[in-house]
């Protein structure tokens, strides 16, 4: 038992039942968020560091919380105020991180591709928070535990992903990651956000929002990338809160107990509207809980131990 | 290869043992006020379960039972060759001021108990802490010792003592594996 590289770069190379066996052990860290003393002593004496050449709130302090939880010590590299400013490359700052004794480099950046390049380079851990446009396997993976979860399976279930498929790296994660679990995932969005080819990952495209919703039992809600939109791909915020946007009579097209998720940050009454963000059937804040319980069981499996 | 040696519980032997350590936890208790059971994973659940049943059949009321999961507490995480499956520890009631029992099946090194102990204690303050085993088999690492146990067992440190349980196994026995 146990992951097979020591890294975690994507959801594409990882098989149905390693993702099975990051989900089991997820359960059971889920309960130690839960208690008044939140840390066992597992990772003593790791260290986990964070490089983040991006923004981010959720992901990066969700990875800093769970290596606590699990005792083990946590440096963030805040890129704005490092060493990269004075030109220092990808690969020397990180060679630099291990030769300091880091046992797991948690590293997000602009490039595809970047995290896989770490991961050739060092001897230790890297788990990938975020390259480009090419994927979050965390958040992937926290979708898939948060819907078994609530579902009890994830085998047979229709996925609905709506909106930004194309500068989206959740997407694909998620499209990985649900296939490989057995679940059908439609994606509907603007044509221009669309990218030509994504079949081959096994997802359906649909002709509209309507057709993707139909009968879903999870809907994911992507974030319209504000920081990437500049380039014309639909014409106004407005028409695509009108064509894409999720409401409520919109949901009621779903099953009657479907999951409406969001990776976070919201772009409320964009992409979703307030009375679905914070409804019955959003999941929204549960999948930031079970976040920290899924990165904790990646860090245990990746370096907790097994000589 | 390894061979079956001795078998040192039968079925009826493992009831006698677990009837025995039922009256003893009550009686060194004084009855069952505050007490809670808590079985490590895996064979000390099933026998937790059981000694709760029987302590209800001898005094009345059900007292409540927890299951704790230690391998986040292990300390040869670093030297074992396999990584252990963590399974998830369920104690849906406060430990606090309470009379614990931690139940196993075998008492051998002690660092599970160890293990269990540091767990236990992250959850609360329990008032007291008791130890009942099914088989003490000796060659204790720590200074730890059991307050009820099934059965002393004198082995060779080579030698592997197996409990089964039908629970788990299929079978009620206990044997000495060399």
């Amino acid at each position: 038992m146990g992951l097979k590289s020591k890294d975690l770069v994507g959801l594409h190379h990882v098989t149905a039942q390693e993702i099975e066996l990051i989900l089991d052990t997820a359960a059971p860290m889920k309960e130690i968020i839960k208690r008044n003393i939140k840390k066992v002593p597992t990772l003593r004496g790791r260290t986990v560091v964070t490089v983040f050449y991006e923004a981010s709130t959720r992901t990066r302090t969700s990875f800093e919380l769970a290596a606590k939880y699990l005792s083990a010590d946590t440096v963030g590299i805040a890129v704005a105020t490092s060493s990269v400013n004075k030109g220092e490359s990808l690969k020397d700052t990180a060679l630099n991180i291990a030769a300091m004794g880091a046992d797991v480099v948690v590293l997000r950046h602009p490039m595809a591709g970047a995290a896989e390049l770490l991961a050739r380079t060092l001897d230790v851990s890297v788990i990938n928070a975020g390259d480009g446009a090419h994927e979050h396997p965390s958040q992937a993976l926290l979708d898939l535990f948060t819907v078994r979860e609530k579902k009890g399976r994830l085998a047979g279930l229709k996925v609905a992903i709506i909106g930004d498929i194309l500068h989206s790296r959740v997407a694909r994660s998620d499209i990985w990651g649900y296939t490989k679990m057995g679940a059908e995932v439609y994606l509907a969005g603007p044509a221009t956000l669309i990218p030509p080819g994504i079949e081959k990952m096994g997802a359906r495209v649909c002709g509209s929002l309507e057709e993707a919703l139909e009968g879903a039992d999870v809907i994911n809600i992507l974030r319209i990338q504000l920081e990437r939109q500049q380039q014309g791909l639909f014409p106004s915020l407005r028409e695509y809160s009108r064509i894409f946007g999720l409401n409520s009579d919109r949901l009621k097209l779903a099953a009657p107990d479907a999951l409406v998720m969001h990776p976070g940050p919201m772009n409320r009454g964009v992409e979703i509207s307030p009375d679905v963000a914070y409804g019955q059937q959003s999941v929204i804040n549960e999948q930031v809980t079970n976040g920290v319980a899924v990165r904790m069981a990646l860090l245990y499996l990746l370096i907790g131990g097994g000589a | 290869m390894v061979k079956e040696k001795a078998q040192i519980l039968d079925k009826e032997g493992i009831r006698r043992s677990l009837t025995r350590i039922a009256h003893e936890i009550i009686e060194r208790n004084k009855g069952t006020d505050n007490l809670i059971l808590v079985g490590i994973r895996r064979r000390g659940v099933p026998l937790a379960e059981r000694l709760a049943e029987r302590i209800k059949d001898i005094e009345g009321g059900r007292v409540p039972v927890g299951i704790l999961d230690i391998t986040l507490y292990r300390d040869d995480l670093t030297t074992l060759a396999y990584q252990p499956l963590v399974r998830s520890t369920e104690i849906p009631f406060p430990v606090s001021g309470k009379t614990v029992v931690l139940v196993d099946d075998v008492i051998f090194t002690g660092r599970t108990i160890r293990a269990a102990l540091d767990a236990l204690i992250d959850l609360g303050r329990p008032r007291v802490i008791q130890l009942a085993v099914l088989v003490d088999r000796g060659h204790r690492e720590l200074p730890i010792r059991a307050d009820y146990v099934g059965k002393n067992v004198p082995t060779s440190r080579k030698e592997e003592v197996s409990v089964r349980l039908k629970e788990i196994d299929g079978e009620e026995r206990v044997l000495i594996l060399a």
